[in-house]
């Protein structure tokens, strides 16, 4: 400790390394199981078969590659504006109710979060099948069957549901937030509900967007058990790319190169929403 | 604030139909646990309780259960101790060193599972960790890490550290003062982080595909084996008795939680 802190007492000071030994169990398995594994990917996808950028040079020309980099985007944004678009009146729902619909509404999104994930995909496989629910629904109707299982659609309806408590959750904490009678203010000063909802609700409740559309995002990004189950050849995402080369081929230079892209990706994200969300939250938290 | 008819009725049409999306379609593998074909096509077709009797009495899915229990017993313990002593650590650091130990140790939440899985894989191999218990528990003990710290840290954030001071100004040791004071105030932070790590470890499956064998298979393992491979109904039983555990445990909690709240008001 330095002199510039003199109102700290002798004896504090003699403890001041006991916060680092509390956090070091933790530090040093964090490193141990996820540092070394990480550093190794990147060692192996730099130096298999020889050292070099040869498996970066590879992923970025072989143009099946690309495809299946930009459908994981496409996808992962799919997912985020359903997600978004179907969150925001629940969440605002959340708040408007009474203390006993809320508690419903609640368990609502807490049910499906703590189930196990493997079965809820489980049961959209069963829902999304050529034999499954909505087509044997649609046939006793006199309809033709769709096609949903190994489409791109079937992905993304069954990525947004498994994720959407992640959107609904930070969405809902903002929104509990914002002080309702600057909706009445505007009113009482003659905006219109819409008016008062555009200037007023939606600009405070933004941070909770942002916070749950990066989470989603992000999340949707390295998504592998449903679109394994729930995609086909065509809906192929990253993270499936990734356990081919390394199970499958054995390449675990390629493969890690592109698990080394999928996690550049994925902190780039981050880091560039970091700032954007903080400031947002200390805006939200002000009034 | 005020809301139209009309602009009501529609928003609660929207939120009913966001609240059937999100749990209908999990419902459907009640129907289809009771099917007496081996088959997962719907409609159902007759009643029987065979999925379940295969279930505990064949040695993959009873196994598979029992292990997923063994493991995610293990790792709530160790997480939470690791994770609590950590949080504690955090909170009576200064600022900076805090706050990037904090997103470091926050990282295993966002780094996507397959990469961590190929890289845990590429270490336990060349350990012989593979398919052992050792290897199950370290790798969930670190992706439920963050969630104990979360959990604790915002019991801690709350938490007034005066109090620490009362005791010890009354004379009470350091491991006195966190037993009976400190401890029983963030009760619920470290409950709630218990209870996180078990569900994260019993629901893991990206690591645990990677470093599973034939001698050791958790249930997410063997579910997502029996889906990929044939359309058995038992996964459909698993998910019927997982689905009305899990309703059975939150729904009790936030019972219990809201006659705590309104008996203390």
């Amino acid at each position: 400790m330095s002199a510039s802190e003199p109102t700290i007492p002798a004896a504090e000071r003699r403890w001041a390394w006991r916060p680092y030994a509390l956090a070091l169990p933790a530090l040093v398995l964090l490193l141990a199981v996820i540092g070394y594994p990480l550093l190794t990917i990147v060692a192996r996808s730099l130096s298999e078969p020889e050292w070099g950028l040869q498996n970066y040079i590879w992923f970025f020309s072989v143009p099946i590659n690309l495809t299946v980099l930009q459908r994981t985007f496409v996808i992962s944004t799919w997912v985020t504006l359903v997600c978004v678009v179907s969150a925001y009146p629940y969440a605002y729902l959340m708040t408007a109710v009474g203390p006993r619909v809320r508690l419903v509404l609640l368990l609502c999104v807490l049910i499906p979060f703590w189930v196990s994930g493997v079965v809820r995909t489980l049961s959209w496989v069963i829902l999304l099948q050529d034999s499954g629910v909505i087509n044997s629904v649609l046939r006793s109707l006199g309809l033709g069957g769709v096609r949903l299982i190994r489409t791109q659609t079937g992905v993304v309806i069954g990525m947004a549901q498994v994720l959407l408590p992640f959107m609904i959750l930070p969405l809902y904490s903002v929104m509990k937030g914002i002080d309702l009678r600057l909706m009445r203010a505007a009113q009482s000063l003659g905006a219109r509900p819409f008016r008062a909802f555009f200037t007023i609700y939606l600009p405070l409740s933004l941070p909770g967007v942002y916070a749950g559309a990066i989470i989603v995002f992000i999340l949707a990004l390295g998504f592998y058990i449903t679109p394994a189950l729930l995609g086909g050849p065509r809906s192929t995402m990253l993270s499936t790319l990734v356990q081919t080369q390394v199970l499958s081929l054995l390449q675990w230079g390629r493969g890690g190169a592109m698990g080394v892209v999928l996690l550049v990706t994925t902190f780039v994200l981050l880091a560039l929403a970091a700032p954007v969300m903080r400031s947002k939250y200390r805006e939200a938290g002000r009034h | 604030m005020e809301m139209k008819p009309l602009t009501r009725a529609i928003l609660g049409l929207v939120c009913l139909l966001v609240a059937i999306w999100l749990v209908a379609p999990t419902l459907v593998v009640v129907p289809m646990s009771f099917n007496e074909n081996k088959s997962l096509a719907f409609p159902p077709q007759g009643f029987s309780w065979q999925w379940y009797q295969n279930f505990v009495t064949n040695p993959d899915w009873s196994n598979s259960f029992l292990n997923s229990l063994k493991v995610a017993s293990i790792v709530s313990v160790l997480a939470t101790v690791l994770g609590t002593l950590a949080a504690f650590g955090l909170d009576r650091m200064k600022a900076r060193p805090a706050n990037l130990l904090r997103m470091l140790m926050l990282t295993p939440m966002v780094v996507p599972g397959v990469v961590l899985a190929i890289g845990i894989y590429a270490v336990y191999l060349d350990t012989r960790l593979v398919g052992t218990l050792l290897g199950f528990v370290l790798a969930h003990t670190i992706l439920a890490l963050p969630f104990v710290l979360i959990a604790v840290s915002a019991n801690l954030e709350v938490f007034d550290r005066r109090l620490e001071t009362a005791a010890a100004s009354l004379g009470a040791g350091a491991l006195t003062t966190f037993r009976t004071v400190t401890l029983p105030l963030i009760a619920p932070g470290v409950l709630s982080g218990l209870l996180f790590a078990f569900a994260t470890s019993f629901d893991e499956i990206v690591v645990s595909l990677f470093i599973t064998n034939p001698y050791l298979k958790t249930l997410p393992v063997q579910i997502f084996a029996s889906i990929t491979r044939d359309a058995d109904p038992t996964v459909a039983a698993v998910g019927t008795i997982l689905l009305f555990a899990t309703t059975m445990l939150i729904g009790g909690g936030m019972l219990l939680l809201g006659r705590e709240r309104k008996g203390r008001q």
